[in-house]
């Protein structure tokens, strides 16, 4: 029941050919990247409070699996959740006010980094512990089918929650009831600093998927037409009632786990050859084959972002900041 | 009207606000299956018949169902979650508490989580893992509304509030008070018996309720409790002591209107509490009772409550682990001559 597809594997014919919407995949892929780098300086350089958790290096697995979702579709995160915000559609603003704890940001400054989200764009708040979002998504996904909604949850966790008590019985009860719920594990080697190969005796994410009896995927997550083609045939199938879907993308994490980590735990060898598949790389090599993408229109849409962020960066360091009345609001409906 | 047990007035609350709303449903281990019991102590019994595909049994994995009722809530459903035994919940708890309880605030006030999670306490000649007071674990959580039903009216009016309510609502139950029957039937049961009303009623979630008049102390109780502090009155009475009983029931937030008020007439009150001394909500009611109407007490707050030991399973030590009528008699008589 487990098959694994690897760069080169075939993509869909449409819409993935069309130019503009590979030139979307694209934007969104350097957007997250371009805000991550900005958070990471705010952060370091001390105007930004709290702690982060970010995502350079995975940025297509996040917008692979999105693309594949329609309006209508939600995802839940993790405490690693910039990208998966932004994939779904989530503003730099929204996101940036969230950051600097003004009311302004898609929490209202109550989430921070780890509870990125916003319902009316079907994202969940990040839950931040581990493997916590799969039964709620499991749940989620178990309202639509009570409901008779065509609608999916598209689920976002790491290679650590594969361990955790709540993996198993969320994904266990997903199968029996065949839930509309596609499993995305981004598998970037490490929980936190702890190698996979330290905490399962079979590495192969994907192989989980058939001892529930369900269908698993192991996908180069550096390839973002591969992730998409793959989330579409999960949505697909999800859609059809033949859910869940579990996705094993491959991917890695260029930056720390949190903060000022330094990574030092990941060997040189393993960084260079994951750097050297680093995932807008590869993908720009993609387009600028095609006859109608030149380097130019790369540039252009880097620019754009840069221009975006800086706007918003400006905005969020002027935006409102909570009142004291606003810390006892919210709690109960 | 008509004579209900707790578990009857409790199944047909259920099935009252399932026939009034599509989106009610209930989600457990045990609570469906054909030919077995509706639930460990019989609420559901019968139901599944009643609402084909809307009694969902679960695999025995705690953690995941209430992640499930978790996730249904905030897509628009109103699941009723049956925590077989109430000390099962430590294995949920971090839905309730991590996701549950702080979904509405970490979203900035966008999300509703409207579930209801019902479990039952009570040391039961069941050892020390079935058996415990749950209640004190969850009180002190922002964003959980917490109840303990102890008779057939408000269980089945506290249900139905419950389910109406769009915040996540923890129903405690006890093991002696269902009424359950047949196989079932839970030997020391005590009456817990009401008058149900045919119509439509429900009861607050925030409203302790006086169950006697009394002027010269006030005891406080909840669950089981709440009939041994009214039995623990009628032998005071007989002795020229008068003691007002509050079945405190809404356990978060705490009554402190209903319970100020007592406490400014008698100026004397004990807590009674089924769940160990240390830790236990009698300290908050206590600390509470302090800050709303310390001044008006004319002796130190009592508490009768379990000492600080796991429940045990000889009926000799359980008997003496749980505080009974006698020790709260004690209690009162030795308060009101102080």
């Amino acid at each position: 029941m487990t098959t694994t597809s690897q760069s080169g594997a075939a993509h869909p014919a449409a819409p993935s050919s069309d130019r503009a919407f590979l030139l979307g995949l694209y934007q969104r892929i350097v957007l997250i990247r371009e805000f991550e780098e900005r958070v990471k300086f705010l952060f370091l350089e001390g105007t930004m409070p709290g702690t982060i958790h970010q995502c350079q290096g995975q940025e297509a697995t996040a917008v692979g699996v999105c693309a594949a979702l329609q309006a209508g579709d939600y995802i839940t995160s993790t405490f690693r959740g910039h990208g998966h915000a932004l994939a779904k559609g989530l503003s730099v603003q929204e996101l940036l006010d969230e950051l600097y704890g003004a009311t302004t940001g898609c929490c209202k400054g109550k989430g921070g980094s780890m509870h990125m989200g916003n319902m009316d764009k079907g994202m969940v708040p990040g839950i931040a512990i581990v493997a916590g979002g799969i039964p709620l998504a499991a749940g989620m996904a178990l309202a639509f089918k009570l409901q008779k909604k065509p609608q999916v949850v598209a689920c976002f966790f790491g290679d650590g929650a594969v361990a955790e008590g709540a993996f198993h019985e969320g994904v266990n009860m997903a199968a029996i009831w065949n839930l509309p719920v596609v499993l995305v594990c981004e598998n970037n080697l490490y929980g936190a600093s702890t190698h996979i190969g330290k905490v399962m005796k079979n590495p192969k994410i994907s192989d989980r998927a058939a001892s529930y009896g369900f269908r698993g995927e192991t996908v180069d997550g550096n390839d973002v037409l591969a992730v998409l083609a793959a989330a579409q045939r999960a949505v697909e199938e999800c859609r059809a009632g033949k859910g869940p879907v579990l996705l094993e993308l491959l991917t890695y994490r260029r930056t720390g786990h949190s903060r000022r980590d330094a990574c030092h735990y990941q060997p040189k060898d393993e960084r260079e050859a994951w750097f050297a598949r680093d995932p807008i790389t590869r993908f720009a090599e993609v387009l600028l084959a095609r006859p109608d993408v030149k380097q130019a229109d790369l540039d252009a849409i880097k620019a754009k972002i840069e221009a975006e962020i800086q706007t918003a960066v400006v905005n969020a360091q002027q935006a409102p900041q909570p009142t004291l009345a606003n810390l006892t609001e919210d709690v109960f409906a | 009207m008509k004579r209900q047990g707790i578990a009857e007035a409790l199944r047909d609350g259920i099935a009252e606000e399932m026939t009034r709303d599509s989106s009610v449903f209930c989600i457990g281990e045990d609570i469906g299956v054909p030919g077995g019991w509706g639930g460990a102590f019989t609420v559901t019994l019968g139901l599944s018949d009643k609402f084909p595909g809307r009694i969902i049994d679960t695999p025995i994995a705690e953690l995941g169902f209430t992640g499930m009722a978790v996730g249904a809530a905030m897509m628009g459903m109103r699941p009723i979650a049956d925590m077989q035994y109430g000390d099962f919940l430590f294995l949920a708890s971090d839905q309730l508490i991590n996701n549950a309880a702080k979904m509405r605030y970490m979203s900035g006030g966008t999300i509703k989580v409207p579930m209801v999670m019902r479990a039952p306490i009570g040391a039961t000649g069941r050892g020390s893992q079935h058996a415990q007071s749950m209640e004190r674990y969850f009180t002190g959580v922002p964003g959980l509304k917490v109840v303990a039903v102890s008779t057939a009216y408000d269980a089945k009016g506290i249900l139905k509030a419950a389910v109406r309510d769009d915040n996540p609502v923890m129903i405690f139950e006890h093991k002696l008070l269902y009424g359950s029957k047949g196989a079932r039937a839970e030997p020391g049961a005590v009456d817990a018996t009401s008058d149900i009303p045919e119509e439509d009623y429900v009861v607050p979630l925030d409203r302790a309720v006086v169950r006697r008049d009394g002027q010269h102390v006030t005891i406080l109780g909840w669950l089981l409790m709440a009939h041994f502090a009214a039995q623990a009155a009628e032998q005071l009475a007989k002795e020229g002591i008068e003691a007002e009983v509050i079945d405190v029931r809404s356990l978060s937030p705490i009554d402190y209107d209903t319970i100020g008020a007592s406490i400014r007439k008698t100026g004397r009150v004990i807590i009674v509490e089924e769940g160990p001394k240390t830790g236990g909500v009698s300290a908050e009611i206590a600390a509470g009772i302090m800050e709303h109407c310390g001044e008006s007490l004319q002796a130190p707050v009592v508490r009768v409550a379990s000492p600080d030991v796991p429940v045990p399973f000889s009926p000799i030590l359980e008997n003496a682990y749980r505080p009974d009528v006698a020790r709260i008699v004690a209690a009162a008589r030795n308060l009101t001559q102080s």
